[in-house]
């Protein structure tokens, strides 16, 4: 199976366990990840969209081994990465790397720009002082900073700017593959098409796989070649992003992309709310764990839990609804 | 909603609101001479990105600012809810705290802030009937539960008892709509409301707000970042910028043909999936930062990041607020030039 995917993820459950429950009874868990499976291709940007709760944060940390998976296999470029030692699996470190959603936060305040954007080589153990400087001001100026920035602070910047000085640190090993959770979540308007573009940019040039992780369809569906969207833990609707947004066939994708508001006044009122919460979590509901929100429920939806099964080429849903018409 | 006639005497008038902070970084204008109207039973959305001087628009109205010399407030907030027009920021402390939370409410962003975490929110609804209706605290009770039954919370009896950390977010925004609407006020300020929830919350949300607004006929201030809403609840909007009004319209011809480059810009940054290529491109981002509140730049405070501004114009005076034929006010010295 190893056709040549950067990423490949099978079956991956991640549960955390959490208070509460009975003495001597089963600890309760959050499953934040119900059975995750994925094949990212080197250079391809796959967007990942859900609501809270949805596992997709988890989801990035998780390829990333920032999370230790609770089963199923992650294969990273032909090796399989789901139990390697933190030493193992240190070479492969540069190869995949993280931008965060908060760019006041991700960055230390005390620390200069420059050390910052050089701590992932001092990490590895890269080059020497005049060489990390040399790697740092090439970093700066790929995101559109001034290679001046190194001597200054992260409270000297804007939040797009702190954003730019994220992805040069992420980028200065020269990964291959990124996870981007909620990049511009925290940017003003006309920040976050800056950082998008950027993105986009250095995806194209530098070959980067991107896994894109967001609640805004519109950003993600801008950046991605194929979305997945996920739901309490699963992916319920995968593929093109092109065929995902022009024929969304699960009913949670069509209610999310009727729930996003456009900006165009003609286009106002034309909505399906969906009614009530995400359930929890620690207790989903049985079989699909849409269904105590799906418009097109019945009964037969909480017997069995539903697979993704193809819908045209590339483009699969979890929806019993597909399977009777297929 | 029926078009409200221009002859209706607006229900708030603001005129030349101006508010100054003095911080030790210097002085900042966060809101700088804005006007506007608001008529009843009409949704204004003041649009913009963070130091636009929208959520310090909103507070100075409400009164909620910290006041004393470090801040500033200016210009008047002519209120005509229940009888003659009082300007609100002359109004003693006293005749204030009897408008606010009755006839002008607010609902903010983030609902575990502004609730209290340690009284159920029965009693913080029925807090505000028993201070301005003087209704016993029984009968303020029942009023809550109507009021939590109104914004569409399941089971109203027995979520009085509930502490706010016991609701979801969602729960927690009806929760606060429910409060501010306890005493049907004609102003409902709301500051981004939904920003802290997902989109399908969201739209419940924004469903709830339009639903009473067209039983109780109150006017709405909704202030937001997101473009997408303001399309879907506005009926006309405010832009601001750098703590200025650059642009205000109805909403139809403000997406369909802005008229200012801040407007422009800022609508042709937002990406769209139904104007979603096949190629992936690149959107159309404005180029630059925000301006350091504290030292902006001269002229028009957009200037230094507008692709139309020409040196000796732009970065001299700040533009004056000019009235277009259809009514809408832009403050650009080349608008008229642009549209041409």
């Amino acid at each position: 199976m190893s056709g040549g995917a950067l990423l490949e993820v099978d079956g991956l459950e991640k549960w955390f366990p959490v208070a509460g429950g009975r003495l001597f009874g089963p600890r309760p868990r959050l499953r934040a990840l119900d059975g995750v499976s994925l094949t990212m291709q080197r250079g391809e940007v796959l967007g990942v969209v859900g609501e809270s709760g949805s596992g997709k944060t988890t989801l990035g940390r998780a390829v990333l081994r920032l999370l230790e998976p609770s089963a199923g296999r992650i294969v990273f470029d032909g090796t399989d990465i789901t139990t390697l030692s933190r030493r193992r699996m240190r070479p492969l470190r540069p190869r995949m790397q993280l931008v965060f959603q908060d760019p006041f936060a991700s960055l230390n305040p005390r620390m200069t720009v420059g050390s910052i954007v050089a701590a992932p080589l001092v990490v590895q153990g890269r080059g020497d002082r005049a060489e990390r400087a040399r790697a740092v001001a090439e970093a700066l100026e790929m995101v559109g900073l001034p290679a001046r920035a190194a001597e200054r602070f992260p409270h000297e910047f804007s939040g797009g700017q702190r954003q730019r000085i994220g992805i040069a640190r992420a980028l200065i090993l020269r990964p291959d593959f990124l996870v981007a959770d909620e990049p511009v979540s925290a940017l003003d308007v006309s920040i976050q098409a800056q950082v998008v573009n950027l993105l986009l940019e250095l995806q194209q040039r530098l070959g980067l796989a991107i896994m894109f992780i967001g609640h805004d369809l519109a950003v993600v569906g801008h950046i991605s070649e194929r979305i997945a969207v996920m739901y309490l833990g699963r992916i319920v609707e995968m593929g093109p992003t092109d065929e995902v947004l022009a024929r969304p066939a699960h009913p949670y994708t069509k209610a999310l992309f009727a729930a996003a508001p456009v900006p165009d006044p003609a286009r106002r009122g034309r909505r399906v709310l969906l009614s009530g919460d995400v359930p929890s979590p620690i207790d989903p509901p049985s079989g699909c764990a849409f269904r105590t929100r799906c418009p097109q429920a019945m009964s037969a939806c909480a017997d069995g839990r539903p697979e993704l099964r193809p819908v045209s080429t590339g483009h699969a849903a979890a929806c019993i609804l597909l399977n009777a018409t297929t | 909603m029926p078009p409200i006639p221009d002859s209706d005497p607006p229900l708030l008038r603001v005129r030349d609101l101006a508010v100054r902070f003095h911080t030790d970084g210097g002085v900042v204008n966060a809101v700088d001479g804005v006007s506007f109207d608001l008529r009843r039973g009409e949704t204004l959305a003041i649009v913009g990105e963070s130091g636009s001087g929208k959520s310090v628009t909103g507070l100075a109205i409400m009164r909620l600012l910290p006041g004393g010399p470090g801040c500033v407030v200016d210009g008047e907030v002519l209120f005509a809810g229940g009888g003659a027009a009082r300007d609100l920021l002359r109004l003693d402390a006293d005749a204030m705290r009897r408008v606010r939370g009755d006839r002008v409410a607010m609902v903010f962003q983030e609902p575990m802030t502004s609730l209290n975490p340690v009284h159920p929110i029965g009693a913080q609804i029925a807090e505000a009937l028993v201070h301005h209706r003087g209704l016993a605290q029984r009968v303020a009770l029942d009023r809550a539960t109507e009021l939590l039954e109104r914004v569409g919370i399941p089971e109203p009896r027995r979520r009085l008892a509930s502490f706010p950390h016991q609701l979801s977010g969602g729960m927690r925004q009806r929760a606060m709509i429910a409060m501010a609407l306890s005493c049907d006020p004609d102003v409902l300020i709301a500051d981004e409301p939904t920003t802290a929830l997902d989109v399908t919350i969201q739209a419940q949300i924004l469903e709830l707000i339009a639903d009473l607004q067209r039983q109780s006929g109150m006017a709405v201030i909704f202030i937001t970042h997101n473009l997408g809403v303001v399309a879907e609840i506005a009926d006309r909007v405010l832009v601001m910028y750098a703590g200025r009004a650059m642009e205000r319209a109805e909403v139809a011809p403000l997406f369909a043909q802005p008229a200012h480059p801040y407007t422009a810009g800022l609508l042709a940054s937002v990406p769209r999936l139904d104007q979603r290529g096949t190629v992936r491109q690149g959107l159309t981002a404005i180029p630059g930062n925000m301006p350091d509140p504290t030292r902006l730049p001269e002229g028009c405070a957009f200037h230094p990041r507008c692709t139309h501004a020409v040196a000796g114009t732009c970065d001299q005076a700040v533009p004056a607020a000019e009235t277009s034929a259809d009514g809408r006010m832009v403050r650009c010295a080349r608008w008229r030039e642009l549209r041409a």
